[in-house]
């Protein structure tokens, strides 16, 4: 007979309270706001040429910053665990830099090296390249903050991938692009998109990183939650709630379609989605 | 688990040519350098652009100074709240099951899907001048929005994950037979607890408070809503950074800035020395 752990009520008791306190209590709040509003003014606040330039701007960029990680990701999780070469592990450990650095440390740094005069601004400069205080820099700052997702999804299951199925094809007369495209690849398709989901649900909501490379040019350049920030400091609190909730909505949709599209591929072994 | 270790030799028929692996490696290094490896040493290279003096000028003086006390002050409350929900969350979704956890788990995540700037405005809704409780609380003359609990209620609510998303995948993979065996044997309930389950997560759990406390530290857009950004009263770190490179005094910024790296790369630095295998998903 199994034995039953004790402390389930402590525990339970202990989760529920904090995150009732901490996470929904909150999390309603914007809800109640909303709904104090008049439709006729959350209709207007959320499809405001500049709030629909943000949302816009927001969930293509992100798209973008976490397709880039999709492909470097597999790339990186790929080098890292079958080749050797120099500083390996070095390289392997810093992959987790952006979990750990402040987003305003990466946004004044990434600012300053990809601006006009910068370490690498200064080489795209004669190309016409412009990074910095652009939508471009948007998408620089989110791949930065996205970077080790898809690289930490992809990692474990390319190590836990069986060779004798590589070395079975390759006998049967497989190329090794072949292997490489239509075993190989399809097996990491799973834990790649998780990476994704994850890196772009990251991207959607950054601001720290962001509005120091942006420019933050209403209309142009400027993301949602710099939106947001912006009612919030002239204490419109209700277009501020307004902007979030539509914001956050379609941000848990777009989520939601995407790891439902990787549910019917089957859930990825040992990784949670968002 | 030590990769290649166990791993039958590859022969050539399973490897890419040579110049193929070497072209890989060349743009998987390329993109790290201009996306991670640069930005870090440009904070260093910034901060001490100027000298070593004016880099601890920068550092010492008061607004700067304020701005670490504050910043420790949060992180040694919100830290401590963390480590305790993180535990207990984790023993609850890992060691038992029951109607709802799947959902429990979805919500432990969902801060980490809402962005921190509207993490932060939820605690002005709730507590600021014109909140739910903004009436009440400024009739009893107490504080929250541009005060420390406002602070570290943000900071609180954005690293409340990381921790017991460290612990659950290990504290599942784990089992409990352990803890059933310590329990026949007559142990009680917290011994057990305190001899044996917490050994067995020693590694993940120190992991976990150190993100923690690196994110409590660095906290950016959250705090910047609940701030009101007062110089020498509610300034974190993050936010004397933002100042300072507003003001243009972009070696000060960079400063302050090289301090939160320095966390950073101490967090990073301890479970690559202590040979962490399994790696986070945070």
């Amino acid at each position: 007979m199994r034995r039953t752990l004790p402390g389930l009520p402590l525990a339970l008791g202990t989760t529920l309270s904090y995150l009732g306190l901490v996470v929904l209590i909150p999390v309603s709040t914007l809800f109640v706001v909303s709904s104090s509003m008049t439709w006729e003014r959350f209709v207007e606040v959320v499809t405001s040429p500049r709030t629909l330039a943000a949302y816009r701007l927001s969930f293509s960029a992100a798209l973008l910053a976490a397709t880039i990680n999709l492909v470097f990701g597999v790339l990186l999780a790929w080098v890292l665990e079958r080749y050797r070469f120099p500083l390996r592990r070095l390289v392997d450990g810093i992959v987790d830099l952006p979990f750990a650095l402040p987003t305003a440390v990466a946004g004044i740094s990434l600012a300053s090296i990809y601006a006009k005069d910068g370490w690498i601004g200064r080489w795209l400069e004669p190309l016409g390249v412009q990074i910095a205080f652009t939508r471009a820099g948007v998408v620089v700052a989110l791949v930065f903050v996205g970077l080790p997702f898809v690289v930490r999804t992809v990692q474990p299951v390319l190590r836990d991938l069986d060779p004798e199925i590589e070395e079975a094809a390759a006998t049967l007369g497989a190329s090794r692009w072949s292997i490489v495209a239509r075993i190989l690849l399809p097996g990491l398709a799973v834990p790649a998109l998780t990476g994704f989901v994850l890196a772009l649900a990251r991207a959607l909501g950054e601001y720290g990183s962001v509005i120091f490379i942006s420019g933050n040019m209403p209309m142009r350049s400027e993301i949602t939650p710099l939106l947001i920030m912006i009612q919030l400091e002239q204490y419109d609190y209700q277009a501020a709630t307004a902007i979030a909730l539509v914001f956050l909505l379609a941000s848990f949709a777009l989520l939601l379609v995407v790891n439902r599209l990787t549910a019917v591929y089957g859930a990825p072994p040992g990784v949670r989605g968002v | 688990m030590t990769a290649g270790g166990l791993r039958p030799p590859r022969g050539r028929h399973v490897d890419e040519p040579r110049a193929v692996r070497w072209i890989l490696v060349g743009i998987a290094a390329l993109f790290l350098a201009a996306f991670l490896v640069v930005p870090l040493v440009a904070v260093f290279a910034q901060a001490l652009r100027e000298g070593a003096g004016v880099y601890l000028a920068a550092l010492s003086e008061p607004a700067a100074r304020a701005a670490v006390t504050l910043t420790l002050i949060v992180a040694a409350i919100a830290v401590p709240v963390n480590v305790l929900y993180g535990l207990a969350a984790a023993w609850a979704v890992s060691k038992f099951s029951f109607p709802g956890r799947h959902a429990l788990m979805t919500l432990i995540d969902l801060p980490f899907s809402v962005s921190p700037v509207v993490a932060g405005m939820l605690f002005v809704l709730l507590f600021g001048a014109r909140g739910f409780f903004g009436p009440y609380l400024s009739e009893h003359g107490i504080k929250i929005i541009f005060a420390l609990p406002g602070i570290v209620l943000a900071t609180i609510f954005v690293t409340s994950p990381i921790i017991a998303r460290e612990l659950i995948p290990l504290m599942q993979s784990q089992g409990s037979e352990e803890e059933e065996a310590a329990l026949t044997l007559g142990a009680s309930g917290w011994r057990t607890f305190l001899h044996v389950s917490l050994p067995k997560v020693r590694w993940a759990l120190l992991y976990g408070t150190l993100l923690c406390t690196a994110r409590a530290m660095g906290e950016f857009g959250a705090v910047s809503v609940v701030s009101g950004h007062i110089r020498g009263r509610t300034m974190t770190l993050p936010l004397h950074v933002e100042v300072l490179y507003n003001e243009y005094r972009t070696t000060a910024a960079f400063a302050a800035a090289s301090v939160l790296t320095l966390v950073a790369v101490f967090t990073l630095a301890v479970p690559f020395l202590v040979e962490r295998r399994s790696r986070p998903l945070v």
